[in-house]
């Protein structure tokens, strides 16, 4: 029996309807506005910076799913996030897309170079690559055939965040307030599950 | 199935859609990707820009110049390169000033209501006469048209037609005396007008007023320009209005803007960038492909000129922005990776 004020699942559906029609909306427009000059003096740089915010906050709102389901006791609102965490990649392959379309235009060498020589790049690298491996193994065939070792995987998803969180702070360069802001946010969410972590960590260790 | 057959009563989208909204439909399909991107996934200040500019009905004036520019009379020039010249609007949209804001299209938000008249620059130092130039005293040398490359440090570049005079024919008239060997410039300190010197999260954290430094010898060379023009009219403010360096040759930043004070020194003067971080930019920033800058590879450069998305092109940079003919020589048996 439904127990009251918890969500039904035609709100979830509803949340997820929202969710993806405005994740949709915007990586759209924001590339009809790119792609006809209508985004500023540079739109090879404004693409970039969007797509990649846009990657990191829906990230940040990946990492807030489980400590709000806890908190609110809204066990069904866990059903969003692996969507929240697809759309994040979905936003950082267009970033990593826009950088090496558009910035580098396929220059493979420089890429590799880059990805070497920049520390801020490589971390990125790392992160995207981290979410990458996420990303595949979020389909539920792979969960089922992952089991245990699937949460263990994803567990991933915290050094990503913080790599990413590192990423923004190192290629900023001058003020760092915004990044650190944002830093916080991430340490911050981590440390929500602090006793999680340092349990994994311990078991890691040995 | 559903088999839709049009009778002739049937209306179609252009009959009820209002012509003044079909004329409008890109600024209409703007102004909603404007609100909907600074409402949650704005990345860049300008989506946020973009959702006050909504509300109050004013993103028609969004990123173009609203001060009044004034035509200007000059002659052309040999300093001509014969490559695409970027677009107006991207020259005067995509601007590092960072007294006016941090993102690139923050100046051209912030600077619309700069007062550029009454003007003071002043020429002083080891000069046997101090010079102080009043507005209506910057157009008074003979202007010509310059098209140059501007390298900037983060590896994008552009091509601008300037208009302006030598710095070398201002500085013949202050007469350096036998002790000067360098010249430091300096951009206005008003805070009240620049929003960001009024603290350092809206200045990005580097010390103003905006210093820059050149060699009495790079400051005499016949490529260095004093610009008060841009495409045939007055600079905007976000461009560096009403009197800015340009020193092709070197990366962006050197191109100091807004100058009120010109100063001959015995030292070499001190100059921002170098202040705020030595290790990543030093007082020389000539531009040269063999010396990267931390952040990024200095062999290759985008070119904006015209277009969105894909319409600009990657392109190797040149050592000395492709003026090493006229330059090169300044720094005979200088190790250009020591003095980068």
């Amino acid at each position: 029996m439904l127990k009251r004020n918890q969500l039904g699942n035609k709100s979830i559906v509803i949340i997820k309807t929202i969710i993806h029609a405005m994740c949709l909306y915007f990586l759209m427009s924001r590339f009809y506005f790119a792609f006809t000059d209508q985004l500023g003096g540079d739109p090879v740089q404004a693409i970039i910076h969007f797509t990649g915010m846009s990657a990191f906050k829906l990230l940040l709102l990946t990492l807030a799913v489980t400590p709000l389901a806890q908190w609110s006791q809204q066990g069904k609102l866990m059903r969003i996030r692996r969507m929240l965490g697809l759309w994040c990649f979905t936003f950082a392959v267009a970033h990593f897309y826009s950088y090496t379309a558009f910035d580098l235009h396929f220059d493979f060498l420089l890429l590799g170079s880059e990805v070497i020589k920049r520390p801020y790049i490589t971390v990125g690298f790392f992160a995207w690559v981290l979410l990458m491996l996420l990303a595949i193994t979020s389909l539920p065939i792979l969960v089922r055939k992952l089991g245990k070792r699937w949460k263990r995987l994803h567990n991933w998803i915290y050094a990503s965040a913080l790599l990413i969180g590192v990423h923004f702070w190192w290629s900023v360069k001058a003020d760092i307030t915004e990044p650190v802001v944002y830093f916080v946010m991430v340490v911050g969410l981590l440390s929500l599950r602090w006793q999680k972590l340092k349990r994994y960590l311990g078991s890691a260790r040995r | 199935m559903l088999i839709r057959t049009k009778s002739h009563q049937d209306l179609t989208e252009a009959e009820v859609t209002d012509e003044s909204v079909f004329q409008n439909r890109r600024s209409v399909l703007k102004r909603m990707g404007f609100i909907g991107a600074g409402s949650l996934l704005g990345g860049v200040p300008a989506a946020n820009a973009g959702l006050l500019d909504w509300l109050s009905g004013e993103d028609q004036t969004k990123g173009k110049p609203t001060v009044s520019q004034k035509a200007l009379s000059y002659t052309d020039s040999s300093h001509r390169v014969d490559e695409t010249i970027t677009t107006e609007h991207k020259a005067t949209t995509h601007n590092n000033f960072y007294e006016f804001g941090l993102s690139k299209s923050d100046p051209s938000q912030n600077a619309q209501s700069f007062q550029v008249d009454p003007w003071s620059l002043t020429i002083d130092g080891e000069v046997e006469n101090t010079i102080t130039l009043g507005y209506e005293d910057l157009f008074s040398y003979p202007l010509e048209e310059r098209i140059y490359r501007l390298r900037c440090v983060e590896a994008w570049s552009m091509v601008i037609p300037w208009v302006g005079f030598p710095l070398a024919a201002l500085l013949k008239k202050a007469q350096p005396t036998s002790k000067a060997k360098y010249v430091a410039f300096q951009t206005l300190y008003d805070p009240k007008q620049m929003i960001g010197q009024t603290s350092r999260f809206l200045g990005g954290g580097i010390r103003y007023p905006y210093v820059e430094g050149l060699r009495l010898d790079e400051a005499m060379n016949p490529l260095t320009l004093m610009s008060v023009g841009m495409y045939g009219k007055t600079l905007p403010p976000q461009n560096g209005a009403p009197i800015r360096l340009v020193v092709p040759w070197k990366y962006g930043f050197k191109s100091i803007k807004s100058l009120v004070k010109i100063t001959l020194t015995e030292k070499q003067p001190p100059t921002t960038w170098n202040l705020s971080a030595p290790q990543e930019y030093g007082f020389y920033a000539n531009v040269n492909p063999k010396v990267d800058h931390p952040r990024w590879s200095q062999a290759s450069e985008r070119r904006i000129t015209t277009g969105g998305l894909g319409a600009d092109k990657r392109i190797p940079t040149l050592p000395f922005n492709g003026y090493a003919d006229q330059v090169a020589s300044l720094y005979t048996g200088m190790d250009l990776r020591r003095f980068y």
